[in-house]
């Protein structure tokens, strides 16, 4: 080994030095305090042997030195001493001492304690290594981390979490804690926001983040609804995840045109509806998280709610209310629901609850596994062509076609076939582009066609609050018998010079609507109801718009245009 | 030890008993619990008279007892809850899977 001795008696000092020589270690030598730091420095001892009193510098004060300058590096400092008193003694361990060797010297006792400090040494080497390769290993898991969030917000911002009506709060690792946040808008207009909640931490938590991304944004594009949406995700995680792993969910629908907002929550904290009077309505955990049920079993029921303008909708995970002070009490379920009762007419609820969290906190950040999600509902305007920005496709589609698609009996409760027609539709690469607007086309004239037609509800009730439940009700019940009747799809599309013309034909097994003044057909409030709205929109989007058989059928004509370089065709 | 067992007289029912935090931390002692019993258990009972908290990592290890158990068929029955672990079982709907009393 290599050894430092400091001491000022030029004998003493030859007498232990040739002593640890002879035992086959290099020494090096100084004769003060000031002298031993500076060949210290040189030469990075592995044990320094110290006398405790020396002119120029004490050995109490070189001791010391030598302790600061070695760091965490362990260099055992041995006072060399014939200082018999205990105070003495036990000044030399506060100075930064390890141990003692007394005069004279014991060639047995020098040797042994040289073989502990051997140990010692080799022991610390050992911690040192694991040490530096644990924080290696930590700083590339972090590198790695930072590269895989890339890739996770290449694939899970692919939406809409930056509309002017969400605020949210995810932490940039919360991935890693296994919160994932997916919103989306629908073809139609109207917007699906999805936060999730993974058992475990880490990688495996942020692994079945990423097919969830891709079943969310994918089958939303494709128009389907927020319970095909459900079915799917548990599917896929039931398939993919071990048993005992699962993802506590909420997911919430909204429909601007229709004045509804569709929750599901399983195993999420009671999500808020504000409404803009001020009134709170919760949305409970109602069932099992997602990827526990088989899908047979799995209950993809959603929470009707009627909302208006300016109603809020709150989510969060569960590390919001579980959040801890610094005397370790959680803030809870009912703090949140206070700081939501007690917000004036202009607080935006975001703002209120994480101030409400900051203060209880007293920490400006949030914890890493803080999730919090604000959808304000909006007005649906003229219906806004969201799709205009999909990606044209290379692949050329069929530019002539007919296809005729018909629902009966029992599919008309089961099956929701706007997807499988969007689809249909947006294989001519000039419609992908308008996927909104022909989505928007398809779902008002289906249902119409089965809530008017079919299950001849009228739209009149849905105008008071009773009605509303009343309404959704009687849908569900008469959807439970849809036999003898159905609904066909008529599908045209032929290619014009500058694009293309779809015609759409959509007829129902209904009696049909009241197409004049002072009819007295059965249901004259229905007929009304769907040229108020419907028909509205149809004709705003449409080129032609006719009703035709006893007014159970409904045509309409919608040409597109190839964009023309730096202008929207209209 | 934070998790222990024991057998109803007539050997058919394993009564698992968690202390304290039922958390990640448990995780090899409760599969111990149960997957290395010889004879034949009829029901599983998790007794949570002593357990203060239940995190979600405790909720996929009662799945796993649920699935060792046989599945759908599983009898198992979790027992003197608190009401904040109470309500976490609650939270994720797990009476639908397990009996809770």
């Amino acid at each position: 080994m290599n050894l430092l001795i400091a001491e000022d008696s030029d004998g003493d000092r030859m007498i232990l030095a040739t002593l640890l020589r002879r035992l086959g270690h290099q020494v090096h030598e100084a004769s003060n305090g000031l002298e031993a730091v500076a060949v210290f420095v040189k030469t990075e001892p592995d044990i320094v042997f110290m006398d405790a009193l020396m002119p120029t510098m004490s050995g109490m004060d070189a001791a010391r030195r030598i302790k600061e300058l070695s760091g965490t590096r362990f260099v055992p400092v041995v006072f060399i001493t014939s200082l018999a008193s205990e105070r003495e003694q036990a000044r030399c361990l506060e100075a930064g001492g390890d141990d003692f060797l007394l005069k004279p010297y014991s060639r047995v006792i020098l040797e042994a304690k040289i073989n502990a400090y051997s140990r010692v040494l080799a022991l610390q080497h050992s911690v040192v290594q694991q040490r530096n390769q644990i924080r290696q290993q930590n700083e590339q898991m972090l590198a790695e981390q930072r590269m895989a969030r890339r890739v996770f917000d290449n694939v899970a911002h692919t939406g809409c979490l930056d509309a002017a009506n969400i605020r949210y709060h995810a932490s940039p690792l919360s991935i890693f804690n296994g919160d994932v946040l997916f919103a989306a808008e629908r073809p139609g207009g109207g917007t699906l926001i999805f936060l999730g909640d993974f058992t475990g931490h880490g990688l495996p938590a942020a692994i079945g983040a990423m097919p969830i991304a891709e079943v969310f944004y994918g089958m939303v594009a494709k128009g389907f609804g927020a319970i095909d949406l459900l079915a799917e995700i548990n599917k896929k995680l039931g398939n993919i995840l071990p048993v005992g792993m699962f993802c506590c969910g909420a997911l919430v629908e909204t429909d601007g045109a229709r004045g509804t907002t569709r929750v599901w929550n399983g195993g999420l904290p009671d999500g808020w509806l504000v409404r803009n009077d001020g009134e709170l309505v919760a949305v409970p955990s109602r069932h099992l998280p997602l990827g526990v049920q088989p899908p047979e079993r799995f209950d993809a029921t959603m929470e009707l709610l009627n909302t208006a303008p300016d109603d809020y909708v709150v989510l969060m995970t569960d590390g919001f209310p579980e959040s801890c002070d610094a005397q370790g009490e959680s803030l809870g379920e009912d703090a949140v629901r206070q700081v939501l009762s007690e917000l004036q007419h202009d607080d935006h609820p975001f703002e209120a609850l994480m101030a409400r969290l900051q203060a209880f906190t007293g920490h400006p950040d949030p914890a890493d596994d803080i999730t919090l999600c604000c959808l304000k509902i909006v007005a649906q305007g003229a219906i806004a062509d969201v799709a205009e920005s999909a990606p044209e496709s290379a692949l050329t589609g069929p530019g002539s076609w007919h296809c005729v698609y018909e629902l009966r009996d029992q599919a008309l409760a089961d099956f929701n076939p706007l997807p499988l027609l969007l689809h249909i539709c947006t294989e001519v690469p000039g419609l992908r582009r308008r996927s909104g607007e022909v989505f928007t086309l398809l779902s008002e004239l289906y249902s119409n066609a089965l809530e008017h037609g079919v299950l001849k509800l009228s739209s009149e009730w849905k105008k008071s609050a009773k009605g509303f439940s009343l309404y959704y009700e009687e849908r569900t019940r008469r959807l439970s018998d849809t036999q003898g009747h159905y609904i066909r799809f008529t599908l045209d599309h032929e290619p014009l010079s500058e694009g293309g013309r779809l015609k759409i034909r959509c007829e129902d097994s209904g009696q049909g609507f009241d197409m004049g003044e002072g009819n007295d057909s059965p249901r004259p409030i229905a007929g009304k109801e769907y040229h108020g709205r419907g028909m509205g929109i149809l004709k705003r989007m449409a080129r032609a718009v006719s009703v035709c058989g006893s007014g159970n059928c409904v045509e309409i004509v919608y040409d597109w245009e190839f964009p023309m370089q730096g202008c929207t065709s209209q | 030890m934070s998790v222990s067992t024991r057998r109803s007289d007539d050997g058919l029912v394993l009564v698992i008993q968690v202390q304290g935090r039922f958390d990640f931390s448990t995780h090899q002692a409760f599969r111990d619990a149960y997957e290395h019993s010889d004879a034949p258990v009829k029901e599983y009972v998790v007794d949570l008279t002593h357990t203060t908290y239940l995190d979600s990592s405790a909720l996929g290890m009662l799945l796993l007892l649920r699935d060792h158990a046989g599945g759908d068929v599983a009898s198992v029955v979790i027992e003197n809850c608190n009401p904040d672990v109470r309500r976490i079982l609650s939270i994720s709907n797990f009476e639908q899977l397990f009996s809770i009393r």
